[in-house]
């Protein structure tokens, strides 16, 4: 025998369920005077730093139909690569901006789209640039765990050619998964739950 | 978001998380649960330590709480009533792998009511709607990581997967740690429920023992009396690395 480490086990997770808006976007499916507002609804304000820009987002399954229950969180750096958060030790981020969004896709069309501002740089672990990007995280019913995975930007080549995360891509031709397409001032960003074109997600 | 800073002066933790034990979770393809079938990614999973952009993670303050946000049977209600039910309290504590308290964090939760219904326009179940009753409620977690709610207990319903299946009693939750990494959503069931373990959803866990730390246990000795009984429910966030010896490479 031994000493024991005393850890404890992750509690296990479970699917959010076709009515996660009931409990994380209340207002979205009328269940208005509850919260004021549904948290992560509005990223930005008129005195964020950074490049204004939308991100339409769809999440596609198996047979190629867009999810009309699915939920999407997102998590970025501001315009100068720094976290709204208290882990952030660098310096502190730009206050009018949250980081941190949270939309349901749409109930016909399944897209949904984030209001926000293009991130900066933030350093990989050791110290080399990663490339603009955002955090994703995605949930639904039929979804046992949420999924992680990463948004990076079409018009950011160079960046996204050093970007030491999309390195990691063993197999090249799915390194377009983790691309958004840009269109005017907005990114297009279809995330692929399965099949040819599925999306690359991460074991964080 | 800024304001969770103030709960305390130490320095927060910015190690890397423990790797996720997957052995404790569902898989991603379980068919005896449909609608996974066409919605689980198929390839595996690209293995990423955890960089600035998943230690980090939005933090929620207080100032972004009502009085009745962790109180279910009020907070949708008409002034002077309430919603229809067994009256229970639900606490416990939020901790992770270190069995650290986790203080500061968002849990959002959600639920059907009394009847096993949703307020939703997507919910098609006959049973009725409770006028008094939304079926949302968050609370942000205390300094040793404790929270607590009131709500109803909701009913076991019926849903289109198999013939004839029904899920047992059971309260959504959502999870905030400190770092997105952390990131869970999961499901609370209640001791005793005989359907816990015909449920599907429940049976795309593999391993029982985690099952178990999925249901609550009734606690009589934190009931009000003549008023509610108490379920104690503790969560487990994933564990981070301690950064005493900090992994820096050669040359840097």
């Amino acid at each position: 025998m031994v000493q024991s480490l005393d850890r404890l086990k992750e509690t296990a997770s479970q699917t959010a369920g076709p009515y996660v808006h009931i409990g994380l976007t209340p207002n979205f499916c009328d269940i208005p005077g509850v919260y004021p507002v549904d948290l992560g609804d509005t990223m930005v304000n008129d005195k964020t730093k950074g490049e204004r820009i939308k991100v339409k987002m769809r999440v596609i399954d198996g047979a190629d139909t867009p999810l009309k229950d699915a939920l999407i969180e997102i998590w970025q750096a501001d315009a100068d690569g720094l976290h709204n958060s208290p882990s952030e030790m660098r310096g502190a981020a730009d206050p009018n901006f949250t980081g941190w969004g949270r939309k349901p896709t749409d109930m016909t069309t399944g897209e949904c789209v984030f209001d926000t501002i293009k991130p900066g740089r933030v350093p990989f672990k050791d110290g080399r640039k990663m490339a603009p990007h955002l955090t994703v995280w995605i949930v639904a019913r039929g979804i046992n765990i949420g999924l992680h995975t990463r948004m990076y930007f079409s018009d950011e080549e160079k960046a996204n050619d050093e970007d030491p995360v999309l390195a990691r891509v063993e197999h090249r031709v799915r390194v377009p998964t983790l691309i958004a397409q840009r269109d005017g001032d907005t990114y297009i960003f279809d995330i692929h739950l399965q099949g040819e074109k599925e999306t690359v997600f991460f074991d964080i | 978001m800024t304001e969770a800073k103030s709960l305390s002066n130490r320095r927060p933790e910015t190690g890397a998380f423990f790797q996720r034990d997957r052995t404790m979770h569902p898989p991603a393809f379980t068919p005896s649960y449909k609608t996974s079938v066409l919605r689980s990614p198929q390839k595996a999973l690209l293995s990423l330590d955890s960089t600035l952009s998943e230690i980090t993670g939005p933090v929620f303050g207080h100032n972004i709480l009502g009085e009745l946000d962790n109180d279910m049977i009020h907070n949708f209600a008409k002034p002077g009533e309430s919603a229809i039910g067994e009256r229970i309290i639900v606490y416990g504590r939020l901790l992770d792998e270190r069995g650290k308290g986790v203080p500061g964090a968002l849990i959002e939760f959600w639920q059907a009511n009394a009847g096993g219904r949703y307020r939703h326009k997507k919910e098609g179940y006959i049973a009725a709607l409770d006028p008094n009753f939304g079926g949302c409620g968050r609370v942000i977690t205390d300094e040793d990581g404790n929270y607590w709610i009131r709500t109803i207990k909701p009913g076991p319903y019926p849903w289109p997967n198999g013939p004839n299946d029904w899920r047992p009693a059971h309260i959504h939750f959502s999870i905030f740690g400190h770092g997105f990494a952390q990131r869970l959503i999961s499901q609370l069931y209640f001791e005793g429920d005989p359907m816990i373990w015909k449920c599907p959803i429940v049976r795309t866990i593999p391993d029982r023992s985690a099952v178990e730390r999925l249901v609550a246990a009734l606690d009589m000795e934190a009931t009000i009396p003549m008023d509610s009984r108490a379920y104690k429910f503790d969560m487990v966030l994933r564990g981070r690395r301690s950064s005493m010896f900090e992994n820096r490479m050669e040359g840097n």
